[in-house]
């Protein structure tokens, strides 16, 4: 990277950070609201009744999940809404007239939101200490799969965003794919409680994946074999960065 | 001779079907002043959207200073800058912001980009506003703004569309100064417009397109020269209804306003001699529309506008 294509990343980096701390309001607060109702409602109310799960107490056992819930939501929710406002507002058109290269473009963005789904897991994870002690089986591994979890979904944002005609299609996937995958991906139960078939059918979900792959790292414990996991979610970055890029290439959403 | 912009047979047809652009070739050299010309959908927009990569062409070449947009991308983008014709920023970021992250994606330092920031930004009058929100602005603040911002990284090639579009005529006055000091500095700028008085004033070459086709390229003079008839307007008082012969094309608009078309370079003395033997005065005169909106029309008129 030449250090003028650098400074171009680095800039539109900057811009996106300040974007979402310009109104942290909406961006930074709202999750840790809710993660904080899950923690007492799930975690201490009603978990203190369920008893262990994972050979851990269930607010332990909910926490890692809900952390993976938070970075994720986040980091897909900056780049949709952030990209798809910037072709709403045609200011797109300040870096599509400009030589940063294409990719450099999506690296940025990408980078942004993922520095949210990463500062709110930050966050998220500062709260959970006032309900339990966490402890961190495998750090590593814990920064790996949040890292990767984060950029996976700041990428999946961005293809949301290009596809986009209106603010409307940008609530679409949150709401019919995103929300449901997350609650049915691990996040407040073992899929060793599941009937065979469901259990099955659970293992296509890839947010199980990340959940299992970074509870594992927090807690030692997990659903699924852990080095599957992180293969697949490495495997997946790299698919979705080359549809990303083509999208970025090819796609008349942003070039006619 | 060296060339800003260097387009080849440039094609461009839409998914609808239209065909914006029928193997338009255009040459600008470097240093001119140069006015592209045409009715809505006449294909100046797709043309100058293709120079800056926001639209995809079918086939033909685009050259910014000898380097292809289509080989050496990066190159060649940073001879250019654009001020679109469309407010096309963030209207939630600072003034100063949005000109300084330009020049970022353009790979220039923070501290030398808040330099040039400045520079640009007091020249045009927008530093007192830096630190405001651009959605503040007025209309006239906002068409500066995207000037500064297409400028800041120094651009030897600067397209202009319809950079005056909406301003009131003092503004717009102290804008063409602007321009003409920045191209009398060495930079390239290719303007397009509706003003027809504009490109009359400041442009020393002109292309007209036409339902995506070059019509007409030629240096202002030459086009100006081509114009086969003028017509004057009157102020006239005293007398009866003016009397002139069929030759002057005489028509009465009002009491006291008497508009008259000459063949060009015949003398006007016969109409004054004419009119003071009819006890008529005349009080003033002026050309009833631009020379350049003349010859637009009668080009581009008798094929329709708009495709």
């Amino acid at each position: 990277m030449s250090r003028q294509v650098f400074i171009a990343f680095a800039t539109l980096v900057r811009k996106e950070v300040r974007r979402f701390m310009r109104i942290w309001v909406q961006t930074l607060i709202p999750p840790a609201i809710t993660m904080t109702l899950y923690f007492l409602i799930f975690g201490s109310l009603i978990g203190s009744r369920i008893g262990q799960m994972g050979g851990y107490d269930y607010m332990s056992f909910v926490i890692p999940g809900l952390i993976m819930m938070a970075v994720i939501n986040n980091a897909y929710s900056n780049v949709a809404s952030s990209f798809f406002s910037a072709k709403f507002n045609k200011s797109i058109e300040e870096l599509l007239v400009s030589p940063t290269p294409n990719a450099v473009i999506l690296l940025g963005y990408v980078c942004g939101g993922a520095l949210r789904g990463l500062l709110v897991g930050v966050i998220v994870t500062l709260l959970s200490l006032f309900f339990t002690s966490l402890p961190i089986h495998s750090p590593l591994m814990v920064i790996l799969v949040v890292v990767l979890s984060a950029v996976l979904f700041a990428m999946a944002g961005l293809v949301n965003a290009i596809f986009a005609n209106s603010f409307d299609d940008i609530s679409v996937v949150p709401t019919f794919v995103l929300t449901p995958l997350t609650y049915l991906g691990g996040v407040f139960y073992s899929i060793d409680l599941l009937p065979e078939f469901w259990r099955s059918v659970s293992q296509l979900n890839p947010i199980l994946y990340l959940v299992n792959a970074f509870r594992y790292g927090m807690l030692g414990v997990s659903d699924v074999h852990v080095g599957w996991a992180l293969g697949g979610v490495v495997v997946l970055v790299a698919v979705l960065f080359c549809v990303c890029l083509y999208m970025m290439e090819k796609s008349r959403r942003l070039r006619q | 001779m060296t060339l800003a912009l260097e387009i080849d047979h440039l094609t461009k047809s839409y998914a609808s079907g239209v065909k914006a652009l029928d193997a338009v070739s255009l040459h600008v050299e470097k240093g001119d002043f140069f006015a592209l010309l045409g009715p809505n959908g006449a294909g100046k927009s797709t043309l100058i959207s293709i120079v800056c990569s926001l639209v995809r062409k079918n086939s033909g070449t685009v050259k910014i200073f000898g380097k292809d947009i289509d080989v050496d991308f990066a190159a060649a983008k940073r001879h250019l800058g654009v001020v679109p014709q469309e407010f096309n920023f963030n209207t939630f970021e600072k003034v100063l912001d949005i000109v300084v992250n330009q020049a970022g994606y353009y790979g220039l330092a923070r501290a030398e980009a808040r330099d040039r920031a400045e520079h640009y930004l007091d020249q045009l009058g927008l530093w007192e506003k830096r630190d405001q929100a651009s959605r503040f602005l007025s209309g006239g603040m906002k068409r500066r703004l995207m000037i500064a911002r297409a400028l800041v990284h120094d651009p030897e090639l600067l397209v202009l569309d319809e950079p005056t579009a909406g301003v009131d005529i003092e503004l717009r006055r102290t804008m063409w100064s602007f321009i003409e000091k920045i191209n009398a500095a060495g930079t390239t700028i290719i303007l397009t417009t509706h003003y027809l008085e504009e490109a009359e004033a400041l442009c020393r070459n002109v292309a007209i397109i036409n339902r995506g086709q070059i019509v007409e390229r030629s240096d202002m003079r030459s086009l100006l020269a081509g114009l086969q008839r003028e017509t004057f307007i009157l102020d006239i008082e005293g007398g009866a209804e003016p009397e002139l012969d069929s030759q002057f094309a005489a028509n009465l608009v009002d009491a006291h306003q008497l508009e008259v078309s000459i063949a060009r370079g015949q003398s006007l003395n016969p109409i004054f001699q004419a009119l003071s033997e009819q006890s008529i005065e005349v009080r003033s005169m002026r050309n009833k529309v631009n020379r350049l909106e003349e010859l637009f029309v009668g080009m581009v008129g008798s094929n329709g506008g708009a495709q």
